[in-house]
């Protein structure tokens, strides 16, 4: 019944972004919605991590980084093709995830939560000293023209599809992660710790599980940010900043709900877009203090987002 | 690459001190309140560069020198502290993890764009400190803010610790860190025990604020390494344990000046979190932490 509704909506959804192209036509307006869908795609691989395991990484920029660069590193040097780059750079964040995960485990709460900040600032110090791959001044990729070989598009159109491509195909893992064995052990260990401990759930090795999917996706949006963009620096995506944006609109949507990065996005990137273009002159950064409002206000009163509100509402009216 | 003599190790030892003192001096307030409520403040950097620019703005409006102003930079943070505790923290206490995390989180983000959008982004600079210039120790040389800095903090940070030892307060601030309850049954008011202890904290950063105003440059960004590293200090000394903070400080100081002066200093403070991340992997009690 459950699994069935969620298939409805999906459904729903997907003829909905399908036509989209359709319907917005502006350039910008395309923009907008491109990067709708690719912190969406973030935040649902954040979410399956911190919102399905609870716990919560505050450095995962340190994946979309792993993407982007190993994705324009082999474009730029090697001129190998960004489709096979990027699920290289995915691996690799994988494999770096499944590597740190067993003994970054050992840690829980707020102390696992610094480290996870700890190993972002490592990583942009690295990067941003490393001159062989750009250093601080960034790494362009370069301009082909249009070309599905090599991801680069004229238009926004063929952007847009793959990008809907990869969220689909995040969101459906996402899924199943939440309904197999590990998404129920999550669920336990989260809700009732002392008891599921007590029954012997070995949950490490399902965190590492979660650790290394979420990676993986996170790093594949990376690579797409590179391709669409062409130019990716330390700053733009290894920052702790991309960090925070990477949860920002999981919180604001809500945590642990597979539509949550979705809503979160949905209503807050058209808006910070506004807000950055009409009020933030002269860096005023008044965008940044809406975002900084805007996380205390939910974190205290509606910890699990628009979701969690919207389904509040449902039960209480339906 | 420079090298290690009796000289150079021996100004690098007393740089890293005293910069570990004043580290020491914001981390024994976030581990006061961690230690007290189980909960991280990941703001407290930018109390700290709240702090500053509190010290900036009295010199810059009233000619009042940041160590001349350090008691009103103190209480002013004290009652940031406070309303913070009020207004956000109370309200999450007893909330999941997840909204303890992202309140101070939301509340580091919007001090620091506050500060940009008030106050812009430009690095400003008290030029005429009381404490200005450097002094002579023999061989070694040292800045007089810093110096006068470091024995401050450390001065401060060794009384907060006897106050919680020996007076009541203290002891009412260890029964309600020890079991929250009980002390409520004993009369403790423990609403007002949390508030204090906010209050500290915001005092300690504070003070430190002021410290470094006088040698540092002040900018809105400027609490954001500080929000980073201090609860990566008190990690590392260990859960809520204030002696622990101070000796990591210190710990953190001394690596941090070493690599950057035989080193190299844009990886110094990669360094110190690969230091820190390598201890609680193998240690994740921290240094001088219990299990």
């Amino acid at each position: 019944m459950k699994s069935n509704r969620s298939g409805k909506s999906l459904l729903l959804v997907l003829c909905f972004a399908l036509l989209v192209p359709v319907f917005i036509r502006g350039y910008f307006q395309m923009h907008i919605a491109i990067m709708i869908l690719m912190w969406s795609t973030i935040g649902v691989a954040w979410n399956m991590l911190s919102g399905y395991a609870g716990q919560i990484s505050l450095g995962h920029a340190v994946y979309f980084g792993i993407g982007a660069y190993t994705t324009g590193i082999l474009f730029a040097k090697a001129n190998m093709m960004p489709w096979l780059g990027g699920l290289i750079g995915g691996g690799l964040a994988a494999i770096m995830a499944g590597g740190l995960g067993l003994p970054l485990f050992r840690l829980s709460g707020f102390y696992f939560s610094i480290a996870t900040i700890a190993l972002g600032e490592i990583v942009w110090i690295l990067f941003t000293n490393w001159d062989w791959v750009g250093g601080a001044r960034g790494l362009f990729i370069p301009s082909i023209g249009n070309s599905w070989w090599f991801m680069q598009f004229s238009s926004k159109i063929p952007y847009y599809y793959i990008i809907l491509a990869l969220f689909i195909i995040t969101l459906m893992s996402a899924y199943y992660l939440s309904r197999s064995r590990a998404g129920y052990y999550f669920k336990a260990v989260r809700d009732e710790f002392e008891a599921a401990m007590s029954l012997g759930v070995d949950i490490r090795k399902y965190k590492t599980v979660a650790y290394s999917f979420s990676a993986f996706f996170t790093a594949l949006a990376g690579a797409f940010y590179a391709c669409y963009i062409l130019y990716i620096d330390p700053d733009s995506v290894l920052m702790g900043k991309i960090s925070i944006q990477i949860c920002f609109f999981t919180i604001l949507g809500g945590i642990g709900e597979l539509w949550g990065p979705l809503a979160g996005a949905i209503a807050l990137i058209p808006l910070s877009e506004f807000a950055r273009i009409n009020f933030s002159g002269g860096g005023r950064a008044l965008d940044l203090l809406l975002y900084g409002i805007l996380i205390i206000l939910f974190a205290i009163y509606q910890p699990h987002g628009v979701i969690g509100m919207f389904k509040r509402w449902k039960r209480k009216n339906l | 690459m420079k090298v290690l003599n009796l000289t150079t190790g021996l100004q690098v030892l007393l740089g890293g001190l005293l910069t570990g003192c004043i580290y020491a001096l914001v981390a024994v307030g976030l581990a006061l309140i961690w230690g007290l409520m189980g909960l991280v403040n990941f703001a407290h950097g930018d109390f700290l560069m709240i702090g500053m620019y509190v010290s900036f703005w009295l010199w810059a409006l009233m000619k009042m020198d940041p160590f001349v102003g350090l008691p009103i930079n103190a209480i002013v943070m004290f009652c940031l502290g406070v309303f913070v505790y009020f207004f956000i923290t109370k309200k999450v206490l007893r909330a999941e993890r997840t909204s303890q995390i992202f309140a101070t989180f939301g509340l580091a983000i919007a001090l620091r764009a506050g500060a940009q959008f008030f106050w812009s982004p430009d690095y400003r600079m008290i030029s005429t400190p009381i404490l200005g210039g450097v002094m002579k120790l023999g061989e070694l040389t040292v800045s007089k803010a810093h110096l006068i800095g470091g024995i401050v903090a450390l001065s401060l940070s060794i009384g907060l610790y006897y106050i919680i030892l020996r007076t009541d307060f203290g002891r009412a601030l260890r029964a309600t860190a020890e079991d929250r309850h009980t002390a409520e049954i004993m009369g403790i008011n423990t609403d007002k025990v949390f508030a204090i202890a906010w209050g500290i904290g915001g005092l300690c950063v504070g003070i430190g604020g002021a410290l470094m105003a006088s040698y540092y440059y002040i900018y809105p960004d400027v609490g954001l390494m500080f929000s980073t590293l201090a609860p990566a200090i008190v990690a590392l000394g260990g859960f809520g344990n204030i002696p622990g903070a101070v000796i990591a400080a210190i710990l953190v100081g001394i690596v941090q000046t070493g690599f950057s002066f035989f080193m190299n200093p844009a990886y110094k403070l990669a360094m110190v979190y690969a230091l820190y991340l390598l201890v609680v992997i193998f240690r994740p009690q921290g240094l001088f932490g219990r299990r």
